[in-house]
């Protein structure tokens, strides 16, 4: 089926013919507001829904994050006007215990999924797929607004259960049972978590909806000539994402039914004996704690590499044309990408070393958790290689792939402590572990996604975000993110665990108050400065510097081939066809050659 | 050579039918999940032990035959047998209804002979037969909702389709669910007993 019958529907079947069938044979759509810029089928449109829903959900899960940080820096301080902000999740300007469970894992919960899932490969599995592997929209548009929808419904659920009486959920991201099993293990685990649960299954629903489109995209609709070796490396992460996620959070699913079972049919797959303060013994008998953990870590170590691939995916694009060298070792890169999404479903019990796992069992995973180093460094010393001896244009997407590779490795490395059982029993769920991936994972996730908005921004709107303010956001952004999360390995080396209401009251963590209250400073400042890139975001869609060239960074791929504002449909005549790889730049004398330039008859080989 | 080939292989497949066969991968990886569950938890201590429902067998026989009235019903669209093949999907989405019926009384007999399902004093191992079975019940559901659909398509005047590819990708997924059952029930028999 050729592209222009996916835009103008003429498969039947589908619900896309259904509107639009009168159009057919037509070539431009009549758009009203509500096909364009709400229920739209363009991947462009989707992907900036998804974008700026996803930065919404940044700016609160960030906040979140200040008001508990404010709760650690400051324990025994009042401040009124959260009580005015929060009312009695405030009682007397201190963040109650129940509050600040809630508050964390929202945030955790918000940031993984909201934002660094659906709102990175979202925003850019939508926008640069079509884009560049030459296509003119997605495989099924429809169902690919679908995935929108259903994503902007699961954050609709979970924002509401913020106001429900009892709070929401607070047994953290991963929802372990039994606290997410019985309503009455806590407040938050009644009506918060019952809607925790139908935001998530919304979630995976919206995920598996994108996915499945991303994947048959990318393998059936790619231009003449580009084969999957000419692919840009952008494409083959946002691949291999895809696949991650469509193999991975249908289990996470399962684990969700049988949560809800448990929850409200009484049966007892994750229950056995337990005994609640107020409620006496249960009756569930037979059931483990110990499957819910691995059905959900099935799913969740492959989410943080469905987190991270996107980033690394950006990253080398970036950086390539910022080097305006080839990307160093593209087949090494490929290979790696590769052996991490096969390895990443092979490791999920090094989340469980200290859960009772069988240690023999342990030490299988200790061995193919340590593995993923290897095709690790394989792209940390492709990314240097990339970079050496370039000729280095600062630009600030540029600043923010370098950021990335630079926060890459030093999560990176301190994964390779927790690898090992036997120094995990000290550190599993101390303040190593929230160093670790909130490096590796939370700010490189993030770098990655800044690179992408800075440099596909003029693609997105035609116009230039304001490079100053992108500077200040980037060294702020980035000292901050140190400043903040390097401490915390030493809190957690000293065996500082994880998610307390208050560490005040033993005695070797007091040395803490003031390193406490320093994180705490700096997370505010960070957080403020990630306002002055909204404020960028925003302000430069309407009044930023309009972009005049068709391809302002000098770049090879096919999305600066097209118009500069491009309409649904992308190329205004022939998808051009694709000649060679994406990455031909400083070759022969010439600075970049367009993957649309046939190969001359003197050229050398790449 | 890749760029060739990559060329051709766009004209083969319709996206839709591989979005499908992806979704497919996608539920299979599902059902893994749950059946991989149900041999860890099968493993451990107080696993109830008790016997599949032996209408059980009946819904099998009628969920193959189910596929083969679909499979029938293809060839007739191809053939152009309009009547023949709304008559097919018809008896094919009535089979879907009949084989979730005797699932149904395949969960009251266990229920009838004690093993409960659901509620307090139920047993993981009971518990897992029905949420599999009953997750694999909504996938039938879900075939028999689309089978609905292409029967009021067939006779939609305002549009005549002649495109085969609906047809085809149903025929995939009622093999699929079909093929699904079966391994389901060999998998509670074999693991059970
Ligand atoms: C060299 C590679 C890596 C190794 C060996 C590694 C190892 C580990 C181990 C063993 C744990 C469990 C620690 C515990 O709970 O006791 C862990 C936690 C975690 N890792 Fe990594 N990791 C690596 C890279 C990554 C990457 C690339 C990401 C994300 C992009 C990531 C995200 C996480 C997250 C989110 C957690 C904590 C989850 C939680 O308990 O809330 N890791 N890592
Ligand atoms: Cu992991």
């Amino acid at each position: 089926m050729s592209n222009e019958a996916i835009l103008h529907g003429q498969t039947t079947g589908h619900a896309h013919d259904a509107d639009h069938g009168a159009l057919d044979g037509h070539h431009h759509h009549h758009e009203s507001f509500i096909t364009k810029y709400i229920f739209s089928q363009d991947h462009k449109m989707i992907a900036k829904q998804f974008l700026i829903t996803g930065m919404v959900w940044a700016i609160l899960g960030g906040l979140m994050s200040v008001l508990f940080r404010l709760q650690l820096g400051y324990p025994d301080q009042s401040f009124p006007i959260l009580e005015s902000l929060l009312g009695k999740w405030a009682k007397g300007g201190i963040i109650q215990a129940d509050a600040y469970y809630a508050l964390v894992t929202m945030h955790g919960t918000v940031l993984v999924f909201f934002v660094l899932t659906a709102g990175l490969s979202g925003t850019f599995a939508n926008f640069l797929i079509p884009l560049q592997i030459g296509a003119r929209d997605m495989a099924s548009p429809f169902m690919n607004m679908l995935s929108y929808w259903f994503f902007f419904a699961a954050g609709i659920v979970m924002l509401s259960s913020l106001f429900v009486e009892t709070g929401p959920f607070s047994g953290g991201w991963t929802a372990y049972p039994p606290l997410s099993a019985l309503g009455s293990a806590s407040p938050g685990s009644k009506t918060g978590m019952d809607l925790w649960i139908i935001s998530m299954a919304l979630f995976v629903v919206s995920s598996l909806l994108g996915g499945l489109n991303y994947i048959a995209t990318i393998l059936n609709m790619r231009t003449k000539g580009m084969s999957m070796t000419r692919l840009p490396l952008t494409i083959w992460a946002l691949f291999f994402t895809a696949v991650l996620g469509v193999l991975s959070f249908p289990v996470l699913l399962s684990g969700f039914i049988l949560l809800i079972f448990d929850r409200n049919f009484g049966t007892s797959f994750y229950l056995s004996d337990i005994f609640i303060n107020g409620v006496g013994a249960l009756p569930n008998e037979g059931g483990s704690a110990i499957l819910y953990q691995h059905l959900f870590w099935f799913l969740g170590h492959p989410e943080v590499y469905i987190i991270i691939l996107p980033a690394m995916g950006i990253a080398s694009e970036v950086m390539s044309i910022n080097a305006r060298k080839p990307i160093f070792g593209y087949m090494a890169m490929l290979g790696s990408l590769f052996a991490i999404a096969i390895l990443s479903f092979l490791v999920w019990a090094h989340h469980m070393f200290v859960s009772g796992l069988n240690p023999f069992l342990g030490s299988f995973f200790v061995l193919l958790t340590l593995l993923i180093a290897v095709p690790s460094a394989i792209k940390v010393f492709n990314w240097l290689t990339t970079l050496w001896r370039g000729n280095i244009r600062f630009t600030p997407a540029m600043l923010y792939a370098i950021g990335f590779v630079s926060m890459f490795i030093s999560g990176g490395l301190t994964g390779i402590f927790l690898g090992n059982s036997a120094l995990d029993i000290h550190l599993h769920d101390t303040y190593f572990i929230v160093a670790h991936f909130h490096i590796v994972m939370g700010v490189a996730g993030m770098f990655g996604m800044f690179a992408g908005i800075y440099h596909w921004y003029p693609k997105m709107y035609g116009r230039y975000l304001n490079n100053t303010l992108a500077y200040i956001h980037f060294w702020i952004t980035m000292v901050g993110a140190y400043l903040i999360f390097w401490p915390m390995h030493y809190q957690g080396l000293a065996g500082m665990p994880r998610r307390y209401y208050d560490y005040s009251v033993w005695e070797s963590f007091k040395q803490f108050t003031d390193l406490n209250r320093f994180i705490t400073t700096v997370a505010m400042i960070v957080f403020a400065t990630q306002l002055l890139f909204l404020f960028n975001f925003f302000y430069s869609i309407f009044k930023g510097r309009k972009v005049k060239s068709q391809n302002p960074w000098g770049a090879n791929t096919l999305e600066w081939t097209t118009p500069i504002n491009p309409g649904h449909g992308n190329w205004e005549g022939e998808i051009p066809e694709v000649h060679r790889w994406p990455y031909d730049y400083g070759k022969d004398g010439h600075d970049f050659i367009a993957q649309t330039v046939p190969v001359g008859a003197s050229e050398s080989k790449h | 050579m890749m760029a060739t080939l990559s060329r051709e292989q766009k004209n083969k497949i319709h996206p839709y039918k591989f979005i499908l066969l992806i979704a497919i991968g996608s539920i299979v990886m599902m059902f893994a999940g749950f059946t991989s569950a149900y041999v860890v938890k099968s493993n451990q201590s107080n696993w109830l032990q008790f016997s599949m429902p032996p209408v059980f067998w009946y819904s099998t026989i009628v969920m193959l035959i189910s596929s083969l009235t679909i499979y029938l019903a293809e060839k007739a669209f191809k053939a152009r047998e309009m009547a023949r093949y709304r008559v097919l999907i018809t008896i094919t989405a009535i089979l879907g209804l009949v084989f979730m019926l005797l699932q149904w009384f395949g969960f009251s007999y266990l229920e009838e002979h004690g093993v409960q399902i659901i509620g307090s004093g139920s047993n993981p191992a009971a518990s897992f037969i029905g949420v599999i079975t009953g997750v694999h019940m909504l996938h039938v559901l879900g075939g028999v909702v689309a089978l609905l659909i292409m029967f009021f398509k067939a006779f939609s005047s305002r549009r005549k389709s002649y495109s085969g590819v609906p047809i085809d990708m149903m025929n995939i997924y009622w093999h699929f669910v079909d093929g699904l059952w079966i391994y389901l029930f060999i998998f509670f028999l074999y693991v059970s007993s």
